[in-house]
C-alpha cells in the first residue's frame, strides 16, 4: 500500500443539538446527548493535534454549531492552530453581535444552509416556524460584516423545483458559492426515502439547470453540485476515498473517516478522549479498512475507474448491498445496480407526507 | 485580465505556509490549493495595489524571463482563479 498522507480537512461536529429537525439530517439516528459532548478544552486539544498533523481546513458543524455557547472561543482556538475556519450553520442561534464576535475571533467563511426558497417550504422542512425569516436576517448580517458566503441548498423531491430561485437568492445575498446538494441517503434521510427521493425527470432537470447556470454565471457564482446518486450510473467518489483527505470528529469525541461511518457495525471507532488523533488516523484498523485499493473486490478490483471513484461510498455499499467492501450499488457494474434502480423508482413514487422529522429520541423500529 | 487590471485576493482567501507538507497553499472557501514556486511568486505580489503589468514586470526581472510571456502566463493563472471567485479585480 502507498504511504498514508496526512488529512487536509477536519469536520468537527461540535454538537448534535439543533433548533431545526430536517428529515434528511446527516447526523446518525442515535444522536449524542449534550452531556456527552467534548468540553471546550477537549476540542481545543483536538484542534491542536489536527493542526500538527497537517489539517488545513476546519469545518465547524453539528447539529447547529451555534448551539455551543463556546463557539467563539473554539473559532479563536482553531485560528491559533493555523486553520482556515468554516462555520456550517442554519443561522439559527446567530445574532449580529455574535457574528461580530466570530469576526473578531478570525472566522474565515460561513456556509449557510437553505431548506427552501420561501418560508412555507423552509419552515416545514426545518420544522421550525420563523426559521426562514430569521435566516434571511442572518444572511444580511453576514453580508454586512463581509464574511465570504456559501449557500447550501439541500434538494429533494419536495423542493427541487425551487432550484432556479435558490440560485437567485445566492446572487442576491452576494454569495460567492452555492452548493446544490441532492439529499444523500444516510442518517435520518434513510428513514425518509419515500418522501424525499427525486424522480428521474426531476434529477435530469436539476442537472440541466445547474449546467445552464454554470455557463451563465461563470466568474460570478461558483456552483458545486451533488447529483441524485440513486439515479446515476457511476457512484460518487465518496470522501475522495476512505480516510484519504478528511477526518471527522463526532460531538462525543468519536473519530470517524466520514459522518456515516458508524453505520458499518463491523468497525470499531476510537475516541479522541483516549487516543491521539495521529494514532487513530495512521494506525486504527477502522481507518485502514478501506484505504487505497487493496481491499476491493470485483468488479472494482479490475476496474479502470477504481482510482476515479474509489468504489463509491462504503456506507452505501453497507446499506444497499449488506457488505461495506462491495462495489457501491449505484455503479452500473455492481450486481446490485438493478436493486438501486428499483428502489429509486419505488421511492420516487412514495408518499410526500410520510416524513419523520429528526428528534433527539430515536424513532422506534 | 489585462495588464492594466489590478488583481486582489478577496476576504476569505489567503496564502498559508503548510509546515507539514513544506509548501505554500492558497486557502479559500472549501478549497486548499497547493502552489508551485511560480504560483506563489505571482500571488505573493498580488496586493490589491499593483497592476498585472507591474506584477509581470517585477516577475520578468526576478526570473529573467520575457515580460510578454510572463504577462500572458500570469493572466491565465489569475483568470482561472477569478473564474472560481478566488481572485478579484480591484
Amino acid at each position: 500500500m502507498e504511504a498514508i498522507r496526512p488529512p487536509i480537512a477536519m469536520l468537527a461536529e461540535l454538537t448534535h443539538r439543533c433548533p431545526l429537525s430536517c428529515p434528511y439530517c446527516s447526523n446518525p439516528v442515535e444522536l449524542a446527548a449534550r452531556d456527552s459532548e467534548l468540553s471546550t478544552a477537549q476540542w481545543l486539544s483536538v484542534f491542536r493535534q489536527a493542526g500538527e498533523m497537517g489539517v488545513l481546513q476546519l469545518h465547524l458543524s453539528g447539529g447547529e454549531p451555534a448551539s455551543r455557547r463556546d463557539l467563539t472561543d473554539l473559532v479563536a482556538g482553531a485560528r491559533e492552530a493555523g486553520f482556515y475556519t468554516n462555520l456550517i450553520t442554519s443561522g439559527i442561534g446567530l445574532t449580529e453581535k455574535r457574528l461580530a464576535e466570530l469576526d473578531t475571533a478570525g472566522l474565515d467563511h460561513v456556509q449557510l444552509s437553505l431548506q427552501g426558497t420561501d418560508a412555507a417550504m423552509a419552515d416545514r422542512i426545518g420544522g421550525y416556524k420563523g426559521g426562514f425569516d430569521r435566516k434571511m436576517a442572518v444572511a444580511g448580517w453576514i453580508g454586512k460584516i463581509g464574511f465570504p458566503l456559501t449557500l447550501n441548498f439541500v434538494m429533494h423531491r419536495g423542493n427541487m423545483h425551487q432550484l432556479p430561485r435558490a440560485l437567485e437568492i445566492a446572487l442576491e445575498m452576494g454569495a460567492r458559492r452555492i452548493e446544490v446538494a441532492t439529499v444523500q441517503f444516510h442518517g435520518w434521510a434513510m428513514l425518509n426515502r419515500g418522501a424525499l427521493m427525486p424522480n428521474q425527470a426531476q434529477a435530469r432537470e436539476a442537472s440541466r439547470v445547474v449546467a445552464e447556470a454554470r455557463a451563465a454565471l461563470k466568474g460570478r457564482l461558483v456552483i458545486d453540485y451533488v447529483p441524485a446518486d440513486y439515479h446515476a450510473s457511476y457512484p460518487k467518489p465518496c470522501m475522495g476515498g476512505w480516510a484519504s483527505t478528511g477526518i471527522n470528529v463526532a460531538p462525543d469525541g468519536t473519530v470517524l473517516p466520514c459522518h456515516a461511518a458508524q453505520t458499518i457495525k463491523s468497525l470499531t471507532f476510537e475516541n479522541a478522549r483516549d487516543t491521539k488523533l495521529r494514532d487513530i488516523w495512521y494506525d486504527s484498523p477502522a481507518f485502514n479498512a478501506f484505504r487505497g485499493t487493496d481491499w476491493m473486490q470485483e468488479p472494482c478490483r479490475s476496474c479502470e475507474r477504481k482510482t476515479v471513484d474509489f468504489g463509491g461510498c462504503r456506507c452505501q455499499a453497507m446499506a444497499l448491498a449488506g457488505d461495506p467492501a462491495a462495489t457501491d450499488p449505484v455503479c452500473v457494474k455492481s450486481p446490485d445496480h438493478g436493486v438501486v434502480q428499483k428502489l429509486a423508482a419505488e421511492f420516487s413514487e412514495g408518499d410526500d407526507s410520510a416524513l419523520t422529522w429528526r428528534s433527539m429520541t430515536a424513532p422506534v423500529g | 485580465m489585462t495588464p492594466g487590471d489590478t488583481p486582489l485576493l478577496p476576504r476569505g482567501v489567503r496564502l498559508h505556509f503548510d509546515r507539514v507538507r513544506e509548501g505554500w497553499v492558497l486557502l479559500a472557501p472549501e478549497r486548499a490549493i497547493r502552489l508551485d514556486a511560480i504560483g506563489h511568486a505571482i500571488l505573493s505580489r498580488v496586493d490589491g495595489t499593483r497592476s498585472l503589468g507591474q506584477i509581470a514586470a517585477d516577475l520578468a526581472e526576478a526570473f529573467d524571463a520575457p515580460v510578454d510571456d510572463v504577462t500572458r502566463d500570469s493572466a491565465e493563472f489569475l483568470d482561472a482563479l477569478a473564474e472560481r471567485r478566488i481572485v478579484e479585480v480591484a
